[in-house]
């Protein structure tokens, strides 16, 4: 009402601008890191686009311009033509965007309703919450993110969480939505969840960005792609229809990247960690291992494939002494590792790569080089009588920094501020080097570019034919499928069978039936009833 | 007045917003603000002194001049900061590992009981070298101390006792423990106090010296300030460069990392709060043989444990840090006793605290002034 009439303004009705979004010359610099050079990024209304790049090279740090956390140094930003300035996220959700962050920013001990209104000026005080669930549920219902308002955070699954996020910008008037790496979390199933609402709401007008190093999602759901590589864009918003796979990896990494490495025959050798009869209860007390029983000999790749959630976790902490046997035994070599100490496995060679990077595979404030001694600081030459050789500590995590690619200015930085990939890179870094006999490896390839992954699945290789065991913990099926000599598959902390992994292309029968054991059916049952079928 | 409205309407549309700070301040940014708070807390204290009728650059110059004025003073706020030195290295160990020692007080009083021990059973005749008696009176120091940092680090690591409670209590304790001794069997003469220590179980001064350096008659400075800085440049090492250290610092940033690692939290526990004891504690020793020469509850169980926890806290746990924060905090404290009305100085350092404490938030959140006009 205020607005004064502007002269000479003949147009009353502007036509739709072409883009929501419209980032134009950004430029971020941190110190030692150009982390965004000159990018510009285009957002049409009702699309999803896709942002893609190799760890480090800049996605998450444009997003965060968009959203307002962080200032570009230069560079504008238009949102529906007009141009703005962004000094906090809240001036961003003004705007109508709103970052969705790939860890959850929510109060575990209130409702969904609680968590959505939290931090509005209004309502300020809630005095009606009841009033404010059947809005939220209407909203829910209007883009097919069901979850009920009345349910506690920690009572929902991770996808349900993402959904109160979702919500919760939804509510703020988000019409802009930004997702880094949404899918990073999500167990398969829920990935689907996913993408069907993300194509519900852009059916409805709004527009979405999401970062994924996942190609196959990318070109399942993205109309268009922008590809970022070391902070400059290399593909600008072309449609993802046609797109190959190998093509995008290209754009990405500038080079071919090779999906399936080739495996090289390796004479199989003794059996390393035989795992007998495992049983175990998980955070809760309640039993996640009912009787485990796997081996893994020198020189192979033993996969163990299942849904998220049905004891994997649990079975790598307890062969890495994190987590108590309740039943059961395991041996290293012939020694007993269970219920002992986590020293005890760490010095007869064991390589543990936790699931969760940031809260367990390393201290966040710490440099670099605390990070990288972590599991080796009582040994000598690291640290003699109990002193710490800080100058040899530094010297070896720059080796690590040089033969793994850790994209870091100095290795006295704290891990906090390293890309999501780099950070994976330092725990592989300091697992892998120390050439161990056996290694558990959980979700080693999360969070990685389609370049590191290669890299990764390379190292994992290469100390299999250096005669190491080791455990691959994947929620990734091609990954095993590629990688395993074997797989055992995991269903309610039970294990429903073993195969045996060819070389050459999988045959889709063999899937089939992983995919059956993953869901519940003993190999067995499957083998009775296929025999009954040829029968 | 259409002026004056203008500007009222102009206020109006102008917020002050809080954010967190998301990328790293540059490096220069966290001292310059400490600098500033500090001549804020000066600014601020200055206007109370003059609201209640003083002249602000008098009391500072007096300030200054009753805890650094000449070398008599300079030794006087030394000694002061002897005690609170040890206790801030003994909270720092502990907040290091995030463990909340907040029994620093109780640590310090019962290392000086254990020190005075050695003294007042008489197991020792008093004439014994002071070769002997010192490192004793230090080993019973610093075990009394440490027996105190083990009772809540054994609640902790056995039963997950919140062990800010149960050390705060321990300080109760602690007095009615002293007091109990020096009123019943240690007392001197009815008094509540004990009979003055043999001259061989005093730490000695730089005063002791007076016959060949005539200048260093009078100073009361005592060898306390060579462990505190022994003691400091040790944890220095200790944290940052020894294996055990490392483990503290693990420990303290992320627990679950710890764990990963191989390191035992609950072990650790217990030692991280047996050494900050034992730091304490010896604090404690040093007290007494140094400067009290006796055991007496009010000069003992004077809050050093608690200015302690400040004075840890400033120097962001840093132990070399700790060495010059504390002798900020002695000075500050001499200078309450020397002048009058001795609120003054208290004032002030409880005003410099709010703002050092209050400047922190600047570290980690920025301050911004929006037009909520030109949003709309
Ligand atoms: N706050 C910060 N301070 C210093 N450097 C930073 C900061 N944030 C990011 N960087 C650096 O900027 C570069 C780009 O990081 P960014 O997080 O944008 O990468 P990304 O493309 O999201 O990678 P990933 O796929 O691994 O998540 C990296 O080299 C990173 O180390
Ligand atoms: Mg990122």
């Amino acid at each position: 009402m205020a607005q004064p009439n502007l002269p000479n303004n003949p147009d009353p009705s502007p036509a739709q601008p072409p883009f929501v979004v419209e980032m134009r010359g950004i430029v971020k610099r941190f110190p030692g890191v150009l982390a965004n050079d000159h990018v510009d990024f285009e957002l049409r209304p009702g699309e999803i686009h896709a942002l893609l790049g190799e760890n480090g090279a800049g996605k998450s740090t444009l997003m965060n311009v968009l959203a307002g956390l962080y200032r570009q140094d230069s560079g504008v930003i238009k949102i529906n033509g007009v141009p703005v300035t962004f000094s906090s996220p809240r001036d961003a959700i003004n705007a109508g965007i709103g970052m969705i962050h790939q860890h959850f920013m929510l109060v575990p001990s209130q409702t969904v309703t609680e968590n959505i209104l939290l931090g509005l000026d209004n309502p300020r005080f809630i005095l009606n919450l009841s009033r404010y669930d059947s809005k939220i549920a209407e909203l829910g219902k209007q883009f097919g993110l069901e979850v009920d308002p009345r349910a506690k955070i920690w009572q929902l699954s991770v996808g349900e969480q993402q959904r109160v996020e979702i919500l919760k910008m939804l509510y703020r008037g988000a019409n802009v939505l930004i997702m880094d790496e949404p899918t990073a979390v999500l167990a398969p199933q829920e990935i689907e969840g996913l993408f069907s609402i993300l194509r519900s709401m852009t059916a409805q007008g709004k527009s979405i960005i999401f970062i994924s190093h996942k190609l196959n999602e990318i070109t399942a759901i993205a109309d268009r792609v922008t590809v970022l590589r070391r902070g400059k864009v290399t593909a600008a918003g072309q449609p993802a229809r046609g797109l190959t796979r190998q093509q995008l990896a290209n754009l990405m990494v500038g080079r071919d990247v090779i999906f399936n490495l080739e495996k090289k025959p390796v004479q199989r050798g003794e059996v390393v960690l035989d795992i007998q009869d495992v049983h175990a209860d998980n955070d809760k007390g309640l039993p996640a291992l009912r009787g485990v029983s796997i081996n893994v000999c020198a020189g192979e790749i033993v996969g163990l494939a299942g849904v998220a959630g049905n004891g994997q976790r649990e079975l790598s902490q307890v062969i890495t002494g994190l987590r108590k046997c309740k039943q059961g035994r395991i041996y290293l070599n012939g020694e007993t590792v269970s219920n002992r100490s986590v020293i005890f496995g760490i010095q007869r060679g064991m390589a543990y790569i936790p699931e969760d990077r940031t809260h367990v595979g390393t201290a966040p404030n710490l440099s670099v080089t605390d990070n990288v001694i972590m599991r080796k600081y009582r040994q000598s030459p690291i640290s003699q009588y109990g002193l710490l050789n800080m100058p040899l500590a530094v010297k070896y995590a720059n080796e690590l920094k040089q033969a793994y690619d850790i994209i870091v200015p100095h290795v006295s930085t704290p891990v906090r501020l390293l890309s999501g990939g780099n950070l994976q890179r330092v725990i592989l870094a300091r697992e892998i080097s120390g050439q161990p006999q056996f290694m558990v490896a959980v979700q080693p390839t999360r969070g990685l570019d389609v370049g590191a992954i290669e890299g990764v699945h390379r190292l994992l290789l290469a100390q299999r034919e250096a005669g190491a065991a080791i455990l691959l913990i994947s929620e990734e099926l091609e990954e095993l499928l590629s990688l395993s000599d074997r797989i055992y598959v995991i269903y309610e902390g039970k294990i429903m069978g073993e195969v045996k992994i060819e070389p050459g292309e999988p045959d889709p029968g063999l899937i089939e039936t992983i995919g059956l054991m993953m869901t519940g059916t003993p190999l067995e049952q499957i083998e009775q009833q296929g025999v009954r079928v040829h029968g | 007045m259409a002026e004056k409205t203008k500007l009222f309407t102009r206020i109006k549309f102008y917020r002050i917003r809080i954010e967190p700070r998301l990328s790293e301040p540059p490096a220069w940014y966290p001292p310059l603000i400490s600098v500033g708070a500090l001549i804020l807390a000066l600014i601020l204290g200055g206007i109370l002194i003059k609201l209640a009728g003083g002249d602000p650059i008098r009391s500072y110059a007096h300030i200054a001049k009753a805890s650094f004025g000449n070398i008599g003073v300079i030794s006087d706020t030394i000694v002061k900061a002897t005690p609170i030195l040890m206790t801030a290295l003994a909270c720092s160990i502990a907040f290091r590992m995030k463990l909340w020692n907040i029994g620093a007080e109780g640590q310090f009083i019962m290392g000086a009981f254990g020190a005075s021990a050695i003294v007042l059973t008489k197991v020792l005749p008093p004439e014994t070298s002071r070769w002997v008696f010192i490192p004793l009176m230090m080993l019973a120091g610093m075990a009394g101390g440490a027996i105190w940092g083990f009772i809540p680090g054994y609640l902790k690591a056995k039963f997950n006792v919140n062990e800010i409670i149960s050390s705060l209590m321990l300080n109760y304790i602690a007095v009615a423990w002293v007091n109990f001794w020096i009123f019943a069997v240690w007392t001197e003469a009815g008094f509540q106090m004990s009979p003055k220590f043999p001259l061989n179980a005093w730490l000695p001064r730089l005063t002791d010296y007076a016959q060949n350096i005539p200048a260093l008659s009078g100073l009361t400075t005592h060898m306390g300030l060579l462990f505190g800085i022994l003691a400091a440049v040790i944890l220095w090492l200790v944290v940052f460069r020894s294996c055990w250290g490392y483990e503290i610092r693990l420990i303290g940033d992320n627990p679950q990392a710890a764990r990963y690692a191989g390191v035992n939290i609950a072990k650790n526990t217990l030692l991280v709060m047996m050494l900050s004891g034992a730091l304490a504690g010896l604090g404690g020793m040093s007290e007494v043989s140094g400067m009290v020469h006796r055991l007496q509850t009010a000069p003992i169980a004077a809050g050093y444990g608690f200015t302690g926890i400040i004075v840890a806290w400033l120097s962001k746990l840093n132990p070399l840090a700790i060495i010059f924060v504390s002798i900020l905090f002695g000075a500050l404290i001499l200078a309450g006793r020397e002048i009058q009305p001795s609120g003054v100085p208290k004032m002030i350092q409880g005003i410099i605290l709010v703002c050092l404490i209050a400047s922190d938030f600047l570290l980690r959140y920025r301050v911004r002034i929006v037009n909520t006009a030109e949003e709309k």
